[in-house]
């Protein structure tokens, strides 16, 4: 079993390293791009097949140790 | 007085805030991450700058889960100081000791420099060889000292004086042009720029060492 974790910097925290990819996009000419976000995405492998187990304990993870809750949020995917 | 320097896998001033903290006047134990205990009689916990496990992840967070950051916390509960620079003070953010946290520089790119710092308070035992407003000039060295706080959270610290220095130029972007901020107790300082490589004139300045003097001289016990 596989969770995938997104995590992204909280609405209203600003993003330079977004910003210096929008302003990249529009050097390459890319039109009509509003605002470019950039996060992270984290695969982990798990053991057995426990889904709603495996949740909570990947939320535990998020909390403890994958994303900065002070400026960060996150989401989490069982696949 | 006695100072414990923790060395992570990356730290790269560790060495340096050992001579300044000998500089100053204390008698400094090492201490490596995997450590769970801090030496007995700790006053003075330094957590050093430097790229504590290549900044996996984000800037400090794996070195403040490490296995001595347990006790660390308990030194600063039971009013123990703590100072951290740099990557030190990424890793009191992240350890929640500190509030807030250390984004990329606004302008994206790694600055090394000397700057001029204001003196915000001179009511700590880190900052008490100084005048409230002093100019001192102290080198920085980052990549992500882009300090965010929340506006409640600013608001707060400025209400009970614990922003310790703000740019005299801003940098990075910092929220409030912060360089350092002060815990509750003004006890834990957390510092972008690097007193410890401002010690000897050949620094290019010498007034980093007021801090560690300072420090030595009028620390409180635990």
């Amino acid at each position: 079993m596989k969770a995938r974790v997104h995590v992204m910097l909280k609405a209203g925290v600003l993003d330079p390293q977004g910003e210096a990819v929008r302003h990249a996009l529009g050097t390459l000419g890319f039109e009509g791009v509003e605002g470019v976000r950039q996060g992270k995405v984290i695969e982990i492998d798990l053991a057995g097949d426990d889904k709603a187990g495996a949740e909570g304990q990947v939320k535990a993870m998020c909390e403890k140790l994958l994303a900065n809750t002070v400026i960060e949020k996150y989401d989490i995917e069982i696949v | 007085m006695k100072a414990a320097v923790i060395t992570f896998p990356g730290s790269n001033a560790d060495r340096d805030l050992v001579v300044a903290f000998e500089a100053g006047g204390a008698e400094v134990a090492r201490v490596w991450h995997k450590d769970t205990e801090l030496p007995e009689g700790t006053d003075i916990v330094g957590i050093p700058g430097g790229f504590s496990f290549g900044d996996y992840l984000r800037c400090g967070a794996i070195a403040a889960r490490s296995p001595i950051i347990g006790s660390v916390l308990r030194h600063a509960d039971r009013g123990g100081y703590v100072l951290g620079i740099c990557n030190g003070f990424q890793v009191l953010t992240e350890t929640g000791l500190l509030p807030g946290a250390l984004m990329r520089n606004a302008g994206l790119k790694f600055i090394s420099k000397m700057v001029d710092l204001n003196v915000t308070t001179a009511a700590s035992a880190f900052t008490g060889g100084w005048q409230a407003e002093e100019v001192v000039r102290i080198p920085v060295a980052h990549h992500d000292g882009n300090y965010t706080v929340t506006e409640d959270q600013l608001a707060q610290l400025r209400d009970e004086d614990r922003v310790a220095f703000t740019y005299a130029r801003n940098p990075n972007g910092s929220v409030g042009d912060i360089a350092g901020v002060l815990s509750a107790n003004r006890r834990v300082l957390g510092m972008m720029p690097h007193p410890e490589r401002a010690m000897v004139a050949g620094h290019g300045s010498v007034d980093g060492s007021v801090l560690f003097r300072a420090l030595v001289g009028v620390m409180a016990p635990a």
